[in-house]
């Protein structure tokens, strides 16, 4: 009896060691979890779905490996709103419990999960689309990366060339929340650097149809208008100037110069051409690696599959962030052990090769890449297109000011009347 | 309305009430059917008395489920789940006791429960240089009291519209509370709102972690769910049922109908203040899209979902619409899982107009014994 019950013993115990052992020999081999959150409801439903193609385009270029692991996307969805994200977020956290996340795609969002990230420390945290400018400059949080650069980076590059245009007194009419802030803070912290004047900013309010108390207020000595709306409130508005028979030339920001201002055809559609903005992609674009990246995304996901004829601006940052995580788990060969330790410092450090430049990362964790300055121009069947002006490389998140006296955009900063 | 004709309107409705009454009435309102006074024989301690003939197989075996669930669930599943439903349940648990006692449906229940949580952030602590900072125990008081005034001016601007307009006039209060948060800056914080408003961390106990927050939450809905039992039985919620049974009758009777309705409004605008200061303190944050139609419409989604003839459909809506929201995404991998979550709230509303306490209701009617949970006259829609 004795000798059974210790025969027994020792059996569980040298089943247990090497249960041990070979969990931790699968654990190696395991694949590797990623959470993959977007807005697939919502505002930015069709943006989120394509952020996900461009996640999910990253991964079939290496053939769903990376380090030497096979690599599992769980997918999770929220409608843009921050409560919502973080709640997707902690059930794919908690619940599904993967080892990498990436998103969320808008910029309250991406405040609220960066929060979230702090309570969960096992875990890397890389942005997916948002880019408010706290998320990494405020309270920044140790295992939050965002290797995508944000909307005030987006503009950097514009305010020297409405100099160049001749705009030296421009007006300024955008949205009223974060995002706008940021795009005119890019816009203007380069543009009174180098003496420009912004006499007026008009906040209008989200999703406003109304733009007639603007178009009153516009003065009558300002050279053009820096419009940071959306695509197809950006319509509404040249429909209205028009009709209040406005003829001041226009500037975009990253968002505005969309298809749908360029399939605009009402009478000021000809003044329409020489319209510049900025941002963090430009379709037309010549660099080889470009033209082999849309053409990648154009194979995996036509038209016909629901696919856009071009990839987005959130294609291509949640392509850059996803990269990001799969690059890093080939440079520790897959390796997250030690709460990650080895995976965050190789992402830290990381040189992210992209179609459109060099991606690296501040002591912040925030991305500093590349900005295209685009003018419209007319081809010759009359269509407008955007052409590239020019390509600034290494823009970092305080737009050259030093960290200390960087102040994030908002209503009244910067200012230069 | 002054303070002393609102005295004079509750007294009478009360008084009026507390007499036994008029038998011809039960035909049409069986809910103001005299029941057997529970107090009536006792020389025992009321509440003992009280808990004995309340308390049922069916009670404890729910206490000791809900007591024991956090100690078997995970901290995703007490939280995130359980968590979330409570606080969704208060919220919705006032638009039953308004709704299926009242007859009033009211959409900006939501809007109240946003008010709480908006005057939480703003006078407590958050991530936003507007908050003021204040203690906890100045800053609760102070939400609730603001949002049943809030919720008493929604009231009375609103009882005197029926059915869809009552509706109407409720989502025009939400929507336009939803705008005045999104535009304003100096208050509100616009459309970034509060960040990092958490719980306080009251004797030693922070109470955003998973296990107090859910017996935070518990403790809540149990004292807002037996609230509400309670009031519905005391003689303010029988003239209630009256009320919303036949208006016109009650009046004759000597009931002032607006000063009842309106003191429901306000009762279920303290409940909804409970359910939205906890929901604020289970995100962490409150933005205008916290207070967005979205909102306004989901919780009378888990009001119906769940039933409205018994103030425990609220949290059982809730239950159901926080896992389908949680796992819908896991059922179908796809773009479409909101099809999913679609399909069963229609399901559940096709074949039970009364929600899942109506399916109840009609399995114990069909296998069980007659007492069913829903089955009992007082509590007939």
């Amino acid at each position: 009896m004795k000798v059974t019950k210790r025969f027994a013993m020792r059996t569980l115990v040298g089943a247990a060691a090497a249960l041990v052992v070979t969990g931790a020999a699968l654990a190696q081999g395991a694949p590797v979890k990623i959470g993959l959150l977007a807005t697939l409801e919502g505002p930015f439903a069709a943006g989120g779905a394509d952020g996900m193609r461009g996640a999910e385009l990253a991964l079939i270029q290496r053939g769903g490996m990376a380090g030497g692991r096979k690599v599992e996307i769980i997918k999770g969805s929220s409608n843009a709103n921050p409560d919502v994200a973080v709640n997707a977020t902690r059930k794919l956290v908690e619940q599904d419990k993967v080892d990498i996340m990436v998103g969320p795609l808008s910029g309250s969002e991406g405040i609220a999960v960066k929060n979230y990230s702090k309570t969960q420390p096992g875990v890397t945290f890389i942005n997916g689309g948002s880019g408010a400018q706290a998320t990494t400059l405020v309270d920044p949080s140790p295992n939050f990366f965002r290797f995508n650069t944000e909307g005030g980076q987006w503009m950097v590059g514009l305010g020297k060339a409405a100099l160049d245009k001749g705009y030296k007194r421009v007006m300024v009419i955008a949205e009223d929340y974060a995002f706008p802030y940021s795009q005119v803070q890019g816009f203007m912290s380069e543009f009174c650097r180098l003496g420009g004047k912004v006499p007026m900013k008009a906040w209008v309010p989200l999703g406003g149809k109304d733009y007639a108390s603007t178009i009153a207020r516009i003065p009558k000595d300002v050279d053009a208008l820096l419009v940071v709306l959306g695509g197809a409130d950006a319509v509404n508005f040249l429909n209205q100037y028009e009709a209040a028979g406005g003829d001041k030339p226009m500037m975009g920001g990253s968002i505005t110069v969309s298809q749908d201002v360029l399939n605009y055809r009402g009478k000021r559609r000809d003044s329409l051409v020489g319209t510049i903005a900025a941002g963090p992609l430009a379709d037309s674009y010549d660099g080889a690696e470009w033209k082999a990246f849309v053409a990648d995304y154009q194979k995996h996901f036509p038209v016909s599959k629901g696919g856009y004829p071009s990839p987005s601006l959130f294609a291509l940052v949640y392509y850059t962030n996803m990269k990001a995580a799969l690059d890093a788990l080939d440079a520790v060969k897959g390796d997250l052990s030690g709460g990650q330790a080895k995976y965050r410092e190789a992402l830290a450090k990381l040189e992210l090769k992209m179609p459109t430049g060099t991606v690296r990362l501040d002591g912040n964790r925030q991305a500093i890449g590349t900005t295209f300055v685009t003018e419209v121009v007319k081809d010759g069947k009359g269509e407008l297109s955007t052409r590239v002006l020019r390509k600034v490389d290494n823009v970092e998140q305080t737009l050259g000011t030093p960290r200390d006296q960087f102040k994030i955009g908002s209503r009244d900063e910067p200012n230069c009347p | 309305m002054s303070a002393a004709y609102w005295r004079r309107a509750m007294n009478t409705g009360l008084a009026a009430a507390a007499r036994p009454l008029p038998l011809p009435h039960a035909g049409s309102v069986p809910a103001a059917a005299p029941a057997p006074d529970p107090y009536a024989e006792s020389d025992a301690p009321r509440w003992l008395k009280f808990l004995w003939r309340h308390l049922s197989a069916r009670h404890v075996f729910v206490l000791a489920v809900v007591f024991a669930y956090p100690f078997v669930a995970t901290p995703f599943f007490t939280f995130q789940i359980a968590g979330q439903a409570l606080a969704l349940g208060l919220i919705a648990l006032s638009l039953t006791f308004l709704g299926g006692y009242g007859g009033m449906v009211s959409l900006a229940q939501m809007t109240v429960a946003g008010i709480a949580g908006y005057i939480v952030s703003i006078l407590g602590s958050s991530a936003q240089t507007i908050s003021l900072g204040w203690p906890w125990w100045v800053v609760v008081p102070f939400a609730l009291v603001i949002s049943v005034a809030c919720a008493t001016l929604i009231g009375w601007l609103s009882v005197r519209t029926e059915g869809i307009y009552t509706i109407m006039i409720t989502l025009a209060i939400g929507v336009a509370f939803y705008y005045l948060v999104l535009q304003n800056y100096s208050l509100f914080n616009g459309f970034q709102g509060f960040q990092k408003v958490y719980p306080p961390t009251v004797a030693g106990v922070n109470w955003r972690d998973p296990l107090p927050f859910y017996f935070l939450a518990l403790a809540c809905c149990l004292a807002g769910y037996l609230l509400v039992k309670w009031l519905v039985r005391a003689p303010f919620g029988i003239a209630m049922q009256g009320i919303r049974d036949n208006p016109r009758r009650m009046a004759a009777l000597g009931y002032d109908v607006v000063a009842h309705r309106v003191a429901a409004y306000a009762l279920s605008g303290l409940l909804a203040a409970v359910g939205g200061i906890l929901f604020t303190w289970y995100n962490g944050l409150i933005s205008p899209n916290s207070v967005g139609t979205g909102w306004l419409i989901n919780v009378l989604v888990i009001a119906v979902l769940g039933g409205m003839r018994h103030p425990i459909g609220a949290f059982l809506g809730a239950a159901v619409f926080v896992v389908l929201q949680t796992f819908a995404i896991d059922v179908i991998d796809r773009e479409r899982f909101n099809l999913v979550i679609g399909i069963v709230f229609l399901a559940i509303v096709l074949f039970s107009p009364d929600g899942l306490l109506g399916l109840w209701a009609k399995l114990r009617s069909r296998f069980g014994p007659q007492a069913a949970l829903t089955s009992q006259p007082r509590r007939q829609a």
